[in-house]
């Protein structure tokens, strides 16, 4: 169903922080290594050894460098998967209803059984949160880890999504973003965290928190800096002769 | 966008055989016969043809009816209904033509209302998605439907509405260029609202996620055709009105008259193919691209 609800008992979505993130790709990783064989089709590579490999990916790490007006310049790794968005445009766009925002948690899914692969909602998302698969012909999209989150039969730790389960640097958190306690809710408030594209409408669940002002280098820092004045002098004795008839030559 | 040659031929010829049953919908003298059995065949294999091709770039084609179902919300689906109505109700009237020789003005008027629309549903596929701002404007809409209008004037053999018509689509669409190139900017999405990171200082893409390719590229950062857009539009332009408008202010209409629609379908295409191949869609950005 393509109308999206009116509003969602709960806001289920990410918190990415910009700050932590090392740009490792681990999250790429598992997202594809869960997905790729579990909740629907699987995420096919074309030509993976060849000389053009291409495939489907749920989410993607860019990089940015940020050049402030003082300083140094920042290289900051952005994860980019689909935001789950309320206003989701991919959603109303679907012609067949394969897309729909779920009431009860918010997730946006798509009912791979109905899908015609027509590309339009990939077309509609501002993100490029949704990828069509080459083999299956069919539009794949972050479940949030639909399967894991609910899943009884894994341990309590497992069930968030794999990209959270995995990042060795807490750069990414999982929870309620509609409850205001939650504890992503409360990062959120805390570290300023912000939509991406907002002038699009789209009004995303995850959000992401920007990266912390860096430290500057000041004067007082640099007390010990005369005792480390370059010892370097003009050289003497044999050496200086030898400068000097090079010099010449 | 990536031009897709099946949507480019669907929403061509789509538009032009829709626009051909606009006018036998709505003309009192409607032929009948043969001549009508002519009319009514171009018209459906215009159309029709251009319909079926657009399931060619679809990734489960044997799907496509589940495509009826979401006309409460979706453009695409507003569409299918919107063709079928035009098709079936302009099919009972071509019938009655063709072998009753008789005339139902009313099942024209409706069908020729329900031809525009689909047109006008088309449009809105485009017009709608605010990710290509180039796109997202009614004179979108305005564009396909003067465009339709037009064509059909042409294959009907109307020449002097044909003439007026093919000078005002033709000014539409060198507007609809002209406005187009500042809309990007206009709405306001760049890398610094795409990242969140334009409090900050100055973004640049330093790394893409991947050294290779991916859907997202092939089929949103189509990049390849904006180097010629500006001679492209011209070539356009002048296949498309001003070759036209010229052969049929010479006489022999029917022999002209042919090669002003060929001309005139050409330059329709070339433009469509523009379309697609100039709009830059917002997702773009994250990779540093346009």
């Amino acid at each position: 169903m393509t109308q999206l609800p009116e509003k969602t008992d709960r806001k289920m979505g990410l918190v990415i922080d910009l700050d932590t993130c090392v740009g490792c790709h681990a999250c790429v990783v598992s997202c594809k290594g869960w997905n790729t064989e579990n909740y629907g089709a699987p995420l096919s590579d074309q030509n993976p050894y060849g000389a053009d490999p291409s495939g489907t990916f749920l989410n993607r790490v860019h990089s940015y460098e940020v050049q402030p007006e003082s300083g140094p310049a920042q290289l900051i790794h952005f994860p980019k998967s689909c935001l789950h968005c309320e206003d989701a445009p991919c959603v109303t766009v679907c012609p067949t209803g394969a897309s729909y925002k779920r009431t009860e948690d918010g997730i946006v899914l798509v009912n791979e059984k109905d899908c015609i692969g027509c590309g339009l909602c990939a077309w509609a998302c501002p993100y490029g949160a949704r990828e069509l698969d080459k083999a299956e012909g069919v539009m794949k999209k972050c479940t949030l880890c639909v399967d894991r989150i609910y899943n009884e039969n894994l341990p309590e730790e497992d069930r968030v999504p794999a990209c959270v389960r995995t990042c060795p640097s807490n750069a990414r958190h999982f929870g309620d973003l509609g409850d205001p306690d939650s504890e992503v809710s409360q990062l959120v408030a805390e570290r300023g965290g912000m939509d991406l594209m907002p002038e699009q409408g789209t009004k995303p669940v995850n959000k992401y928190l920007p990266p912390r002002p860096k430290d500057r280098l000041n004067e007082e820092i640099d007390i010990l800096a005369p005792l480390l004045a370059p010892v370097a002098e003009e050289p003497k004795g044999f050496l200086g002769w030898l400068d000097k008839k090079l010099e010449k030559l | 966008m990536h031009p897709a040659p099946s949507i480019i031929a669907f929403s061509t010829f789509s538009g032009l055989g829709l626009g051909l049953l606009f006018w036998l919908g709505v003309d009192n003298t409607a032929p009948t016969g043969w001549v009508a059995f002519a009319f009514f065949a171009i018209a459906y294999i215009l159309a029709v043809g251009g319909l079926i091709s657009s399931t060619f770039h679809l990734g489960r084609p044997e799907r496509a009816v589940k495509a009826f179902t979401q006309w409460q919300t979706s453009w695409l689906s507003r569409e299918a209904w919107s063709a079928v109505a035009a098709l079936v109700i302009m099919g009972l009237y071509g019938l009655f033509l063709v072998f009753f020789e008789t005339q139902i003005a009313v099942l024209g008027w409706i069908g020729a209302f329900f031809s525009l629309v689909t047109v006008y549903t088309t449009s809105m596929i485009y017009a709608q998605l605010k990710t290509v701002p180039r796109w997202n404007t009614t004179l979108t809409s305005v564009l396909f439907v003067s465009l339709s209008i037009a064509g059909g004037a042409l294959i009907s053999g109307r020449v002097t509405i044909g003439l007026i018509l093919l000078l005002v689509a033709g000014g539409i669409q060198a507007i609809w260029w002209k406005t187009g190139d500042a809309r990007f900017k206009q709405s306001g999405t760049d890398l610094k609202s795409a990242t969140g990171l334009g409090k900050i200082g100055e973004v640049r893409a330093f790394e893409p996620p991947h050294t290779g390719t991916n859907y997202l590229l092939n089929e949103m950062v189509y990049t390849v055709g904006r180097k010629h857009a500006q001679k492209l539009r011209m070539i356009s332009l002048l296949l498309m009105l001003v070759v036209p408008v010229f052969l049929l202010l010479l006489p022999y209409p029917h022999v002209f008259g042919v090669l002003a629609l060929l001309s005139h379908i050409a330059g329709v295409l070339v433009s469509r193919w523009l379309f697609f191949a100039e709009a830059e869609h917002v997702v773009g950005l994250y990779y540093g691209m346009r």
